[in-house]
């Protein structure tokens, strides 16, 4: 485990990761939510019935086999802890998925700066697609396979 | 930053009215129909609204929500009005007076003949606890009347833009403005009478309650009540820390999601609990730079979801911190903040300054009892829910038979816990007063499941423990 309770930045080793060939396979979600908390909207949130939750303050347990990454649960955790990432894309090009409640609200096609868990810059991604639910965006990045377990986030260049 | 109202925000939509002026010392000033006199003046940059009595210490914008003394001014020539709550009207004149008011001759009220009424059942307080118990009392058939102080019900729903979390038969991931909207509709549907600007003033043997509305005080001679008067918000203790600009994070809220205000532009959050990280995610949603957060704390005390949300925005969290001094003369300049040891001992070297304008105070809430203590309920001190906290039986019920309490006046906890406890008040209270239902029979068990799960797991170890601790046998009240 990370020092994440002292700093709010969790590591891919305190995450439920797909294996290898399921990464291949296309997208698949990733769930950023390793503490106890009393919340399930996940769980009803899926069509495919691949997360599941015994107690409410158990963590999401995912069947990354029945999870097809239709990134739906993305802007419907309350935490915006859920992330999609496809790795099936390209050879040298991966796409995630991210949460996103600020403005401006970019265009699809626009170049903004992908940022990782603690809010720094990582690399220019282009925007590919914008989905839009109550008051919440799941933006898709299109960016550089290396950078899929650090960029987290994204701001839109002025 | 000179246009301090928010025109677009993520989540909120902000309908201002008509443009309008009023006067303040000689200067006009603009506001939107709708605003109230302090957020006029806030946005056009006032800091100093009035000062303290012995020392004339500059006091500002504070709690919002006209519980504290900080914005009175005279308006019209009426002095010590509480601009934070009263409307701006065009051609209005407003000044301040400092500490030391001239009062006009004017009738304020003394000697006004109270008007005494009958009713069943007295809810107190319009938050998500006292609207739970009203409704849930009311479509049983009961004659209910909720009482507020403020203009909108809905308590501090109506501040949270965020998601909710919990169950999602319970409303989770619905946010909670839209929550809190329901909940007054649902409340109006089902026939509660329900009194706002309406002050409770103090309890009266024999379940009576003094109320004023209006500068008209009543008298309602009830058969059972419901107190939900909520929280109050901790302050914390360092040099200068009532210079304008140190806020609570309720009322930075109010100014900031109900009011479209912001409060500043480099905001020093202090407290990493589940208030403090929200609060700081909200500002950064609003276009406000939130500078750090601290924590005295050697761990982040919110959820890690909140935490990392703001983290990943490049918001640096300082666990083991604290703030030492606020810097400026008239209005925050910045702080100087300084590392703890284990021992929650400065240590030296460390002294840090921090650029900012504000310096918000999340460090957490006490239970509002008042009430309570004054009808005669017995009261106990449980560290986990806050402070003092009224015993009570698993069905809500004080040891004064037929006084009812719910939300965090029962103890701190959240939205979600404060709703279902208001569920079991106005059932139980209905069963005492009338009989039982399948509806209030239903509502009980529904109510009860749903708070045991709410306080499963390690976050719910805490109100856990402390509502064990104040729980108490039905035989105990009187």
């Amino acid at each position: 485990m990370s020092d994440y309770k002292s700093t709010g930045i969790l590591d891919k080793e305190d995450l439920q990761i797909p294996d290898d060939e399921r990464l291949k396979e296309g997208p698949v979600v990733i769930m950023e939510c390793v503490e106890n908390i009393p919340c399930n909207p996940c769980v009803a949130a899926c069509s495919f019935d691949a997360v599941e939750m015994e107690e409410i303050t158990d963590t999401p347990d995912v069947d990354f086999e029945k999870c097809t990454g239709c990134a739906f649960c993305v802007t419907e955790c309350p935490g915006l802890a859920i992330f999609v990432v496809d790795c099936s894309y390209s050879d040298e090009m991966c796409k995630i998925t991210v949460p996103y409640e600020y403005l401006p609200i970019p265009d699809e096609g626009e170049e903004v700066m992908a940022l990782d868990r603690k809010g720094e810059e990582v690399e220019k991604a282009k925007v590919t697609n914008i989905r839009k639910s109550g008051r919440t965006y799941a933006v898709t990045l299109e960016m550089s396979k290396e950078n899929v377990w650090d960029v987290r986030g994204f701001e839109v260049i002025e | 930053m000179s246009e301090r109202r928010i025109f677009k925000h993520p989540i909120l939509d902000f309908d201002r009215g008509e443009e309008f002026y009023f006067d303040f010392e000689g200067k006009k000033v603009k506001a939107y129909e709708g605003e109230t006199i302090a957020s006029a003046l806030y946005a056009d940059g006032l800091r100093k609204f009035t000062e303290s009595k012995k020392l004339e210490r500059p006091r500002g914008f504070f709690c919002a929500i006209g519980k504290c003394s900080s914005c009175l001014m005279s308006v019209d020539g009426r002095p010590n009005v509480r601009t934070c709550v009263k409307l701006a009207e065009e051609g209005m004149e407003v000044e301040r007076h400092g500490s030391k008011p001239n009062f006009p001759e004017i009738d304020i009220g003394r000697g006004t003949e109270r008007k005494e009424k009958d009713i069943e059942i007295a809810v107190i307080g319009g938050g998500p606890a006292g609207l739970m118990a009203a409704i849930v009392a009311s479509r049983n058939g009961a004659d209910v009347h909720l009482f507020d102080e403020g203009d909108n019900l809905g308590g501090q729903l109506v501040k949270q833009t965020h998601q909710f979390f919990g169950s999602h038969e319970e409303d989770a991931g619905t946010r909670g403005i839209e929550i809190g909207k329901e909940l007054v509709e649902e409340a109006r549907d089902v026939g509660v009478d329900i009194h706002t600007k309406t002050k409770v003033l103090g309890y009266y043997e024999e379940k009576k309650i003094m109320v004023e509305r209006e500068d008209q005080l009543y008298i309602y001679d009830t058969e059972g009540i419901v107190y939900a008067g909520g929280a109050i918000e901790n302050y914390l203790s360092f040099e200068n820390n009532d210079l304008p600009g140190v806020y609570g994070a309720g009322g930075v809220q109010t100014l900031m999601n109900e009011e479209g205000i912001v409060p500043g532009d480099k905001v020093l959050m202090v407290g990493s609990g589940n208030v403090g990280v929200i609060v700081s995610y909200q500002l950064l949603q609003a276009g406000v730079d939130v500078v750090e957060v601290i924590e005295a704390l050697p761990e982040i005390g919110g959820y890690q979801v909140h935490a990392s949300k703001i983290r990943r925005a490049g918001v640096p969290i300082n666990t083991s911190h604290t703030i030492r001094k606020a810097i400026g003369e008239e209005k925050v300049e910045g702080a100087i903040i300084q590392k703890i040891d284990e021992n929650w001992k400065p240590v030296e070297g460390t002294e840090r300054e921090v650029d900012c304008d504000v310096i918000c105070l999340a460090v957490g809430l006490s239970p509002d009892t008042n009430f309570l203590r004054q009808a005669g309920c017995e009261m106990e001190y449980i560290g986990e829910l806050g402070g003092y906290v009224p015993l009570r039986t698993e069905d809500m019920m004080t040891t004064n038979r037929g006084i009812y309490v719910a939300g965090d006046a029962a103890g701190i906890e959240e939205a979600t816990v404060a709703a279902l406890e208001g569920k079991i008040a106005g059932a139980a209270l209905f069963e005492e007063l009338r009989e039982e239902t399948e509806d209030t029979k239903k509502s009980k068990e529904e109510a009860k499941k749903g708070l045991d799960k709410m306080r499963k797991g390690p976050y719910g170890e805490v109100p856990r423990q402390g509502v064990k601790s104040c729980t108490v046998d039905e035989e105990v009240c009187g």
